[in-house]
């Protein structure tokens, strides 16, 4: 039996909740100074401080403060006067500490929310606390099947990402949401990615592990407490975020429906099926015996600083985009269509690369939303940038390229196949329009269909173009239309 | 009355990895529970006087670094302290046993 998310949503109220983790895009780790960065060979980035030698002391990173603090102001939280680190104990290769430095009850930021739009209503997602903590290091399971820890027979660990700064985001219960629920998890991840790159503090790449979600779903009858939750691990980008809440929806429906219960449980979601599966039971209830950590002094952030802090912000996404769709001249059913695609920032940075508005909406809303939904991913997971999808528009504006090139060069840059002018000269895409050498192309079209030639002759324009498009195909798209009409009307002894 | 039973110790002592037989298990629990009861005490006059709880020796507070790289250690340096490596990783025993 299955139970499809729609009717399931008819039937009973969905509770979700989310927690993100987001890497802050800092020079250095959180308490030591090794460099905080992505894709250096294993375990040479590491020291006494983050491998956990004995008699090594963790020393805060002013600047991942200053980043959470900036992140807590612009959720609208509180700010903690006082608060401590805490460590949370536990058996597990990733951290050869044994423990990880984390804050438990006095996380830096309490107490905000998050605004995001869905069908053109806003939502209000609250925020319970946003904390400071470090990754942790990255296991690589071997002797099992496909990577998975079940089955292998030992594992190798690098301690690069071991301490690098890492804030965890967590939102009270949403509820109220409906059949919407998917849809605001999604937006809500999506705004909260906005908000962090505004703020310049993350690179925010889902895809590279800088900003991970996890998402708890439950259901309950209507006028009923809450059902148990699940917590879905891994779900590492914005579609599967959607894809995460929907699964765990239908799945949930056909066991209440049955009369069975919900166990809690952490499961794990699968990009390639976009179920999700149960994770380990676990024997013992979690008991990581959290406790002050003794190497590091409380962090007091100053009032004052934080006032100034809070005005130095940037201007937060929502705004920044209503003021761009208004400078642009965008109409509100456009921008509407745009955020429903995924695609307004996409957009917006393509006119900020040189494009004129229309042609980047055209770009992001039909051919490059084409290719990502046949991709099966979503817009901003493209291989290509706004800048080069400005580059293009600009060289058909010139006459470099004609729409039919255009969309070649573009799905050339999807393929990998570099920027914009490589793949035009690779594939040697420009347009043909020197006169001569269309010519032989004209007269070849004109001799292989006499009798529409004749009909051009004989006054009916319109019928014109199907010799010009005879002249197209002969040439592979790389002429100008305009230039091959006017020669063949003028072969024809036609004038308009 | 007891601060803490038999039961909670052998927790704990599991949670640590720690492998305690029954005369161990007895003898910490008895000693622990002397130790939380001396706590207990020190609790009562804290708490009437509302003191906040000491974590650290020093009244110390925002003690912090400039975010500025420092040169790692080499990674030869780090491995060598390792029981296994492999592929310049750490290399560590099975962490789930089969579960059949």
């Amino acid at each position: 039996m299955t139970v499809p998310y729609l009717e399931a949503l008819q039937e009973f109220e969905p509770v979700i909740g989310l927690e993100t983790h987001v890497e802050l895009g800092t020079n250095s780790k959180m308490f030591c100074g090794c460099a905080a960065e992505f894709g250096a060979e294993p375990n040479t980035r590491t020291c006494p401080v983050c491998l956990g030698l004995p008699g090594a002391l963790p020393v805060v990173n002013e600047k991942a403060i200053e980043s959470t603090v900036r992140i807590g102001l612009a959720l609208h939280c509180s700010i903690a006067t006082w608060c401590r680190f805490a460590r949370k104990n536990y058996f597990y290769p990733d951290m050869p500490k044994n423990f990880q430095t984390s804050q438990y009850d006095e996380p830096l930021c309490v107490d905000g929310y998050l605004d995001v739009e869905v069908g053109g209503e806003t939502v209000r997602v609250e925020i319970e606390r946003v904390h400071l903590e470090e990754d942790t290091g990255k296991t690589l399971h071997v002797g099992g099947a496909t990577g998975r820890i079940s089955g292998a027979t030992h594992s190798l660990v690098d301690y690069n990402r071991a301490g690098i700064p890492l804030v965890e985001i967590v939102t009270r219960p949403v509820t109220g949401t409906g059949e919407r629920a998917a849809a605001v998890a999604k937006a809500y991840v999506a705004e909260l990615r906005d908000l962090l790159r505004g703020l310049d503090v993350s690179d925010v790449r889902m895809e590279q592990g800088s900003m991970r979600c996890d998402v708890n779903t439950s259901l309950g009858r209507p006028g009923e407490p809450w059902g148990t939750r699940t917590e879905t691990k891994n779900v590492n980008s914005l579609r599967s975020v959607e894809r995460a809440v929907r699964s765990e929806v239908e799945r949930q429906a056909v066991v209440l429906r049955s009369g069975g219960r919900i166990v809690q449980e952490t499961r794990h979601f699968s990009e390639a099926t976009g179920t999700t599966s149960p994770g380990r039971s676990k024997e013992e209830a979690t008991d990581y015996r959290y406790f002050p950590e003794p190497d590091l002094v409380p962090v007091a952030p100053d009032p004052a600083w934080v006032a100034a802090l809070k005005a130095a912000l940037p201007e937060p996404p929502s705004v920044r985009r209503k003021q761009l769709v208004t400078q642009l001249g965008l109409s509100e059913n456009d921008s509407q269509a745009m955020v429903n695609a995924g695609v307004l920032d996409l957009v917006l940075a393509t006119v900020e690369a040189g494009a004129p508005a229309a042609e980047a909406r055209n770009w992001w809303l039909g051919h490059l939303a084409q290719a990502a939904n046949s991709a099966g991913t979503s817009p901003d997971e493209l291989a290509i940038t706004p800048a080069a999808v400005a580059r293009v528009v600009e060289l058909v504006a010139s006459g470099s390229l004609t729409a039919g090139l255009a969309r070649q060069v573009v799905d050339g840059v999807l393929a990998g196949e570099g920027a914009p002018d490589d793949v035009v000269a690779a594939r040697g895409l420009a347009v043909v329009s020197d006169e001569g050498a269309l010519g032989s192309a004209v007269d070849e079209a004109i001799a292989a269909q006499p009798g529409i030639a004749d009909k051009v002759r004989g006054g009916k324009l319109p019928a014109v173009g199907a010799l010009v498009g005879a002249v197209m195909k002969a040439t592979r798209g790389q002429a100008d239309a305009a230039v091959v009409r006017k020669l063949l009307l003028e072969r024809l002894g036609v004038s308009e | 009355m007891s601060q803490i039973t038999r039961e909670e110790v052998a927790h704990l002592a599991r949670l640590s990895r720690l492998a305690l037989d029954d005369a161990e298990l007895d003898g910490l629990a008895a000693q622990l529970d002397v130790i939380l009861g001396a706590v207990a005490a020190i609790r009562e006059v804290t708490d009437a006087a509302d003191v906040r709880p000491t974590t650290h020796a020093v009244p110390l507070e925002n003690v912090t670094r400039p975010d500025v790289v420092r040169p790692s250690l080499p990674r030869d340096a780090v491995l060598a302290g390792a029981p296994q490596a492999e592929d310049g990783r750490f290399r560590v025993p099975q962490i789930l046993a089969d579960e059949a």
